[in-house]
């Protein structure tokens, strides 16, 4: 039923959300959750307070510190909220303090909240789903966040964001990685893309690559990380192709989807590459360098 | 035409039921900035599902529209007297209002008020009124077509008598009859240029000429029937060529919308100083306004003012 303990979430947030709003727009927020949490509340207490929060506690960015990031890591694993702003904070701990007993009614008040948001409350509820009581009632409300087009939408849901890798069926999963590649997003950022990838995620990331070649378009080097350790005859011919590709970070990504393999040509190709082998042993590349260099370069 | 440059903002325009067109030559004759009004779409609708979807477009793809040609949008959000009288699906509206009343750009709760002037429009017009004051929102009153000096009158009173600020209530499709009324009773008085029906644009310079440039606003009220989106850049030009002040012209056109709607905290005047780019190769929901060839404009938007006539009558 809990991703994380409710009290101990609402008490971070709150803590985090002091440095960067009023006092007004604390009081503000303190006032609304109970009002929300008491006896008799309505609906509509929830929904004015939660579409009015940025007029109240405005839309700072939340500056966490190294420590605040392993506690958030602490009170859900995966839960990472340095990108978050004010706002988006007090409209989680708005619907935090939603009563969640009842799951489904929790659950229909939610999606009430979906189904009429603007973008900056979509941005707030999918950040909030690895927060979220009964977890299991919100898979295709993810998958629905998956499929939009909104930038900072597909943002808050797929990347930094816990609640894909520990949830979502497999075909959503992958569906989800793709269109991160394909909308030219930071697949280093998606948490748990280790942990989830799949044979059948390397053979459509495959496919995808194959496309992108015959179009003469780029392949971003971060397209190989989940294809590693499915590396079968099919998919080494793409890796021999990267190890003869000019681009560096195209080599350093083969060298590193060879070293997750287990595979013997794979590991062979490898050691053809003593270079690139080494610097993979000395921790010189890795997914995450990789990733943030082709985001420089795009 | 010639507005002598100055920024125009159309308080009241349907821009739901206007092409991309309009919104392009609207931005060419110097309008920086709208607020569109929940209205009625020429037939009742039928289900809670359609006004949800109504007002999601309200604050999601109409705003995108017009930033797509450098114009700022606004709405009110609110159930409409026409359709308030339909009780049960009016019932389920007043539910979806919450959702939507403190959401990004809205300015106000609107168009609301008297059609027929029923008991049931009433019932409406008060709960509406009721949550306009516990949001703090302006609130953008329809006067009736019929009966319309009685049903303004009426308006007004069932404002102050459930405490709410005349200078928080705009008063709408004024008219040489009522106009008074409004005025003295320290209410915004909006004029409609609408051909044919509500008043013309000569009258319009006759009522300035009249009354002066206090709490006086000028809109098109723009929609699926016979009307002009240019109606306030237009009227804006005549009132120049009949020798009515600069300032007092850009006090009818755009200062007094933005003193009035900008009670709302929603609206700032930095919001197009600062924001006027445009940039067509972006989506909204994977739709954009371009059409299939069509070379997408990036950058400020330029305008020279050059519009044909400006006379509605």
């Amino acid at each position: 039923m809990y991703q994380a303990d409710i009290y101990a979430t609402k008490t971070f947030l709150k803590e985090l959300l002091e440095r960067s709003t009023t006092t007004q727009g604390q009081e503000w927020l303190t006032k609304k959750m109970e009002l929300i949490d008491a006896e008799g509340a309505t609906p509509k207490d929830l929904y004015l307070a939660f579409s009015a929060a940025p007029r109240f506690v405005g839309r700072e960015p939340l500056h966490l510190s190294q420590h605040e990031i392993e506690m958030a890591n602490l009170i859900r694993p995966g839960f990472n909220p340095s990108r978050w702003n004010a706002a988006q904070t007090a409209r989680t701990l708005l619907i935090l303090s939603q009563p969640y007993q009842d799951g489904e009614a929790f659950r229909d008040t939610i999606e009430t909240l979906f189904n009429t948001a603007d973008m900056g409350e979509l941005v707030a509820l999918y950040a909030a789903l690895p927060l979220l009581p009964h977890p299991e009632l919100f898979r295709s409300r993810a998958a629905e966040g998956f499929r939009t087009n909104m930038g900072d939408v597909f943002e808050a849901v797929a990347l930094d964001n816990p609640y894909p890798a520990d949830y979502m069926h497999e075909d959503a999963w992958n569906n989800m990685v793709l269109k991160t590649l394909f909308v030219g997003k930071p697949v280093f950022r998606i948490y748990g893309i280790e942990k989830r990838s799949n044979a059948k995620l390397a053979r459509i990331l495959s496919d995808y690559a194959h496309e992108r070649w015959a179009a003469g378009r780029p392949v971003s080097p971060e397209l190989w990380r989940p294809v590693g350790p499915f590396i079968d005859e099919a998919i080494l011919e793409d890796i021999k192709k990267l190890f003869s590709q000019p681009n560096e970070l195209e080599q350093e990504a083969a060298a590193l989807a060879c070293a997750e393999s287990s595979c013997t040509p794979a590991r062979e190709l490898l050691n053809a590459h003593p270079q690139l082998k080494s610097r993979v042993e000395n921790g010189e590349i890795s997914w995450s360098l990789i990733g943030d260099k082709a985001l420089a370069a795009n | 035409m010639n507005t002598q440059n100055l920024m125009l903002i159309d308080p009241h325009i349907h821009m739901t039921s206007r092409t991309t067109d309009d919104y392009a030559r609207m931005r060419q004759a110097g309008i920086v900035a709208i607020i569109e009004p929940a209205f009625w779409l020429g037939q009742p609708r039928t289900e809670p599902g359609s006004f949800k979807d109504y007002f999601s477009s309200l604050v999601g793809w109409e705003r995108f529209r017009a930033s797509q040609f450098g114009i700022k949008h606004y709405c009110t959000i609110g159930l409409n007297s026409k359709e308030a009288n339909n009780e049960p699906l009016a019932e389920q509206v007043m539910e979806l209002l919450p959702l939507f009343v403190c959401k990004e750009g809205v300015v106000g709760v609107g168009e609301i008020g008297y059609d027929d002037q029923t008991p049931i429009e009433d019932k409406y017009f008060r709960a509406q009124l009721e949550l306009a004051k516990e949001v703090n929102l302006p609130v953008q009153v329809h006067t009736p077509h019929r009966d319309k000096k009685a049903g303004t009158i009426k308006s007004m009173e069932v404002c102050l008598e459930h405490g709410i600020a005349p200078d928080m209530v705009v008063i709408d499709h004024n008219n040489e009859e009522t106009v008074k009324d409004v005025l003295d009773r320290g209410f915004w008085a909006a004029f409609t240029i609408y051909p044919n029906s509500k008043m013309g644009n000569e009258r319009m310079v006759e009522i300035v000429k009249q009354y002066g440039s206090e709490r006086i606003i000028v809109n098109s009220s723009a929609d699926w029937g016979v009307s002009d989106p240019l109606s306030v850049p237009k009227t804006a030009s005549l009132m120049l060529e009949r020798g009515i002040s600069l300032e007092d012209v850009r006090k009818v056109c755009y200062q007094n919308a933005l003193d009035s709607f900008g009670k709302s905290g929603q609206m700032h005047e930095s919001d197009w100083l600062q924001g006027s780019q445009v940039d067509q190769r972006e989506k909204f929901s994977d739709n954009s306004v371009l059409r299939g060839g069509q070379t997408p404009v990036v950058g400020d938007v330029t305008t020279d003012g050059t519009l044909e006539s400006n006379i509605v009558r």
